[in-house]
This record gives structure tokens, sequence and C-alpha cells, in this order.
């Protein structure tokens, strides 16, 4: 009799949980409501991995995609730039995301396994430095002095150390993890790969940047656009100067037409020849991406290239097929 | 000899009255401090979180825009990943417990194994994800698929399940084995009959805690690529899919403030599902374990 029990008790529970994941498909097949417009009956799968600072852009394009066609299946998943080639050398994903270029061993990676791609920018983002609103001496930096700032064998560790007659005050400094393509990027433009400060507290999670920045009076920090887009209010931009001299900070028009530099960086996605010509879903995918990237980009806190990019992207893809 | 009476003066009286009231001070400190850090976390996620909650955050896919933003796919993904754990982690999990409390011989060998099950309880479940990753992706080519997920999950809970069930199997009196034995049972017949049923309550409380810590579950599934925006519903297990803890990871580390607030609504969802499931384990636990 107690037997009877333990099986009741555990095969229901395993029962229910069974039925409802099998239940489920067919309730949303019904609701149709979504689907006013007759599909092109896009029904196969693109596999698209990679970078998270590109997540909010693929996962927007994603969601307009699917509305469009509901029967076709795109995943977006989160790997980082070097995980996600790491699946698209593997042959696993149609598409890579990447916040920087695709790295020479990656590449010859990719031709040893005898898979084809092209690369395509898809949006810009601004590194953005900052610090907290109180900070009222910092006009705006140079590359060198942020190399002294940020680099371990630089020479200022005090913000007196980096101009004459500011406080003389340690700087505290903020920045994004190494497994970032972020720290990447700002490693090679501003470290030269030199070793970063070694008392910087480094975080995966960019929000921890913004709030170390908001709690100390003498923080500085680096993270994308959208991170300092969002917190306008609270955190205070620091303007670079850049290599013709101007003195620039960054908004959607300097990161567009390139004055925000050198801490401007394109973001990438990478598009397997193979899954343009065999996989319709994978083709249509990236061609809706070089379409809606630029108002998606705006959206989420990025900034858009200029249209012709775009155009241009969109013709090397249709001589893909 | 003589009994030497002690009259303790009231000095020292006084004195073990203090100590009493410091130390029941201390310990109600203690307790205050849990539960006040309790409620502030919990006053935090509903403030935030409650508008944000209603039926369209159940039934919408996630979304760049948060007022759009659901947890469809994170609870389908859920629902399906435990559907291949609760199986397959209750049916290895009992099967190995009554194995090694009913039939394998008491040496060192055993011994050897059921100290390492303990052990790997303990084992952080990112090891178990990397595991997964290693054997069920890669080498048995699943893909990071549910089917994949379910197992690594499977894997997570069941040296848990396995202690849990043997702790159950244990406490059952040696008396009712002899009497078994006595009516000339063998020992098939005894486990079916006398072990199984006696043991079912501790067994299922502790398969319930391990699961919802599995609905908990976040670093192991990270491992094997759990982090995903999906808009579709999965069709069959070989398919991608997200689960609630890791939706609410990715929202909480967005820039917009309005994502913060969506995640503190997946939160709220997700603690609803972990008090239930932790009920029905106390439930469970009071209805059937005062048999004798």
């Amino acid at each position: 009799m107690r037997m009877t029990n333990f099986v009741k008790i555990g095969a229901s529970l395993s029962a229910a949980l069974l039925l409802a994941a099998c239940g489920t498909p067919p309730e949303d097949e019904n609701n149709a409501e979504t689907n006013d417009e007759p599909s092109e009956g896009i029904t196969g799968s693109v596999q698209v991995d990679g970078s998270s600072t590109v997540f909010p852009i693929m996962e927007g394009v994603a969601e307009e995609f699917s509305i469009e066609n509901p029967k076709a299946r795109a995943t977006i998943g989160v790997s980082g730039s070097g995980g996600g080639f790491e699946k698209f050398i593997a042959g696993e994903t149609d598409i890579s995301n990447a916040s920087r270029p695709i790295k020479e061993e990656e590449a010859a990676l990719l031709e040893e396994a005898d898979i084809e791609y092209t690369e395509f920018k898809i949006a810009l983002d601004g590194l953005s430095l900052v610090v907290n609103p109180e900070n009222d001496w910092v006009d705006y930096l140079t590359l060198d002095e942020l190399y002294a700032i940020w680099a371990e064998e630089g020479d200022a560790d005090t913000w007196a150390d980096v101009r004459d007659g500011w406080p003389d005050e340690e700087i505290e400094l903020f920045s994004p993890g190494t497994d970032s393509g972020t720290y990447d990027y700002f490693d090679e433009v501003i470290l030269d790969g030199d070793q970063i400060e070694r008392d910087a507290s480094l975080s995966e999670d960019d929000n921890i940047l913004v709030q170390g920045v908001q709690g100390s009076p003498n923080g500085l920090a680096y993270f994308g656009y959208a991170y300092y887009a969002e917190n306008m209010d609270t955190v205070k931009i620091v303007p670079i100067k850049n290599s013709k001299g101007e003195i620039v900070e960054p908004n959607s028009e300097t990161i567009q037409d390139g004055s925000y530099e050198p801490l401007s960086r394109p973001l990438f996605i990478y598009v397997k020849h193979e899954s343009m010509e065999d996989n319709d879903t994978a083709y249509e995918f990236a061609k809706y991406s070089l379409e809606m990237a630029g108002e998606m980009a705006d959206e989420v806190g990025y900034v858009a290239l200029k249209d012709s990019i775009y155009e241009e992207s969109l013709e090397t893809l249709e001589s893909l097929r | 000899m003589k009994n030497k009476v002690v009259t303790p003066d009231e000095k020292q009286i006084n004195r073990r009255i203090t100590k009493n009231t410091f130390a029941k001070g201390i310990f109600f400190l203690g307790t205050l401090f849990g539960i006040i850090v309790l409620a502030a976390l919990l006053i935090r996620i509903f403030t935030q979180g409650i508008g944000y909650l209603d039926f369209d955050f159940l039934s919408n896919f996630a979304s760049r825009r948060p007022e759009d933003a659901g947890i469809r796919a994170a609870i389908l993904g859920t629902v399906w990943i435990m559907s291949i754990t609760i199986p397959v982690s209750l049916i290895l999990g009992v099967s190995t417990s009554i194995y090694l409390e009913e039939y394998a011989p008491k040496n060192k060998f055993t011994h050897f194994i059921e100290l390492n099950l303990a052990n790997l309880a303990g084992v952080p479940s990112v090891v178990f994800g990397l595991l997964g990753l290693t054997i069920f992706v890669r080498l048995l080519e699943m893909g990071r698929s549910i089917l994949a997920g379910g197992l690594t999950m499977s894997l997570l809970i069941l040296p848990v399940i396995v202690v849990a069930s043997k702790e159950a199997i244990r406490s059952i009196p040696q008396e009712q084995y002899e009497a078994a034995y006595a009516m000339g049972a063998t020992k098939w017949q005894i486990i079916r009959t006398v072990v199984l049923p006696a043991a079912t309550p501790g067994i299922l409380t502790g398969a319930i805690l391990s699961l919802s810590r599995g609905v908990g579950e976040t670093a192991s599934l990270l491992m094997i690529g759990a982090m995903t925006f999906i808009a579709y519903i999965p069709a069959s297990v070989l398919d991608g899919f997200t689960v609630l803890p890791i939706q609410i990871f990715s929202w909480a580390s967005r820039p917009q403030t309005e994502f913060q607030a969506v995640a503190a609504a997946g939160s709220i969802v997700l603690l609803v599902i972990l008090i239930v499931m932790n009920s029905l384990a106390i439930f469970i636990r009071n209805k059937y374990s005062k048999r004798y």
C-alpha cells in the first residue's frame, strides 16, 4: 500500500511537470493574434552567440524578427566575444557577435576548420570615462595622462600627479573585468598591452562600476556608452583630447563621425558563408540584423553607423548568396 | 565523605543571571540580524518589482523594452529542465541509496564511495557545469540543449538526494526488517513493502529541497550556455533554453534602471516558486512521517 504512495507522489510530480512542458506548445500555436500578416514561411532556426556588449542589439533584432516570422527560431547566446568565436570555430553557430575584431589565432583556427566568414560592423560604442559629480577639477584628460593613471607602470597615483593644482588625493579606479571586450579594447588603445594598475577594482558587472564612481569622490571608471547614457545625472563625463588635439566628449555625433577617438569602437557580427547559402533563416536573420541594427543600437544605448555603411554591408551580404 | 553543601552567595547568582541575559541578548541579536537583512531584501525586491508583475510579465518573452519584457521563455525553460531532472535524479538517486544501504557489503570501498558522495554534495555548482559542458555538450554532442542542461542539473543534485535517501532508509527501525525476515520475505520484498514506504517522506523531502536548489541554480547552467535570448517555445529536449535565475541575472546587469525593476519582478516569481516547493516538502513530511 505505502509503496503505491511513493510511486504516486513521485510519478505525479514528474508527470505534472512533463505535462506542463509538453502541453505548452499547442497552446501557443493557437495564439495566432500576433501573426496577423501572413508569414513568409521561414521555419528554420538560426544560432547566434558571442559578446555580451552586442547582445542587447541582437536581442532587439531577434525580438522583432520573431514577431515577423513567428515560426522561425532565433537563439541568441551570451558567451563573450572570445567564447562566441570558440563556438563559431566549432561550427556550432551561424553568426558570431563580437565587441572586438577577430584575433589572428581565431582566424587561423577558422581557416583550419574550413569555415569562411565575412565581418560586418553593426554599431558603435564609445568607451566613456566618468568621475564623481563632486569632482570639479577634471576638465579633460589626454591619452598620456590616461596611461599614467591606469597603467601599473604609470606614475600617477593621485590627482596631483596628473596635473599641478589638482588635489593630492589618491585616485580610485574602477575597470571592467579582464574577460570583457571592453577591457581588451581599453588595454589595447590606452595601456598598450601593459599591466593595469593593481589597485584598480575590476568587475564584470558594469553597474558595479557605476556605483563605485557614484560612491567615491576620487573615483574614475570607464565603461560602455550605454551605462553612461543611463546614469548621466549621477556621474560626470570626462572629455578626451583626441589625436587632432580636439577635446571631445562622447555623444552620438562624436562617436558616429569618428571624432571621439581612439575610444570609439565598432561592434561586429561575423556571418558564416555556408549558413548564408544553405540556411534561409540564417540569411534572413543576418539581413534583418543589418537593416535593423542602427535603430536597435540607438534604442539600447549604442550609436548607429552611417546609413551608407549598412547599405554597403547589405550589398555584400546579398553577394554571398 | 561528607557532602559539602554549596550555598551560592548572591553575587554568584547575580553573575550567572548576567551571563544568561548576555547570552540571550547575543542569540536574539543574531536572529534579529538575519530577519532584518531578509526583510530588507524582500521589501526592496517587492517595492522595486511589484509594478512590473502582471499577467503580461508571465506570458511575454524577453524584450529590449523593459515594459514588454517577460519571463515566458525562462519559466518554460525551468519547467523543461525540471521535467528531465526530476525523473533522472530520483530514479538514479533512490536506486543508489537502496543499493548502498541494502545490498552493498560494508567494506572500505563502499565506505570510500559514501564519503565521496557526501563530499560531492559540497562541490561548487560551477564544477558540475564544467563537467556537463565537457561530457554532455561536447563529448556526447547534445549541444547547448535542454537535455544537456537537465542532465547536468541531475548530476548537481544527485549527491544531495542520495545522502537524504540513505539517511531516510537508515532511520527505519531494525525490528521492521526482522519482522519481515521472520515472515520469510526476500530482500526485494522487504525493500518494496517495508523500506520504500517507510523512507518515502524522507526521500521526497530531500528530493524537493534539492530540486528547489536546482530551480535557483545559475552557475552550472551558465557554463553550458543557458544565457540566451529565446522567443520561441522549446519543442523538443534538443532545443536551446534559458532559466529564471539566469534571466534575472541577465536583466540585473543591464544599464537601464528599469531592467533592475524587471529583474526584481523576476525574483518575486522565483521566490514564490521556491516557497511553494518548500511548503510542499514540509507538507509531505508532516503528512506521511507519523506512521510509527
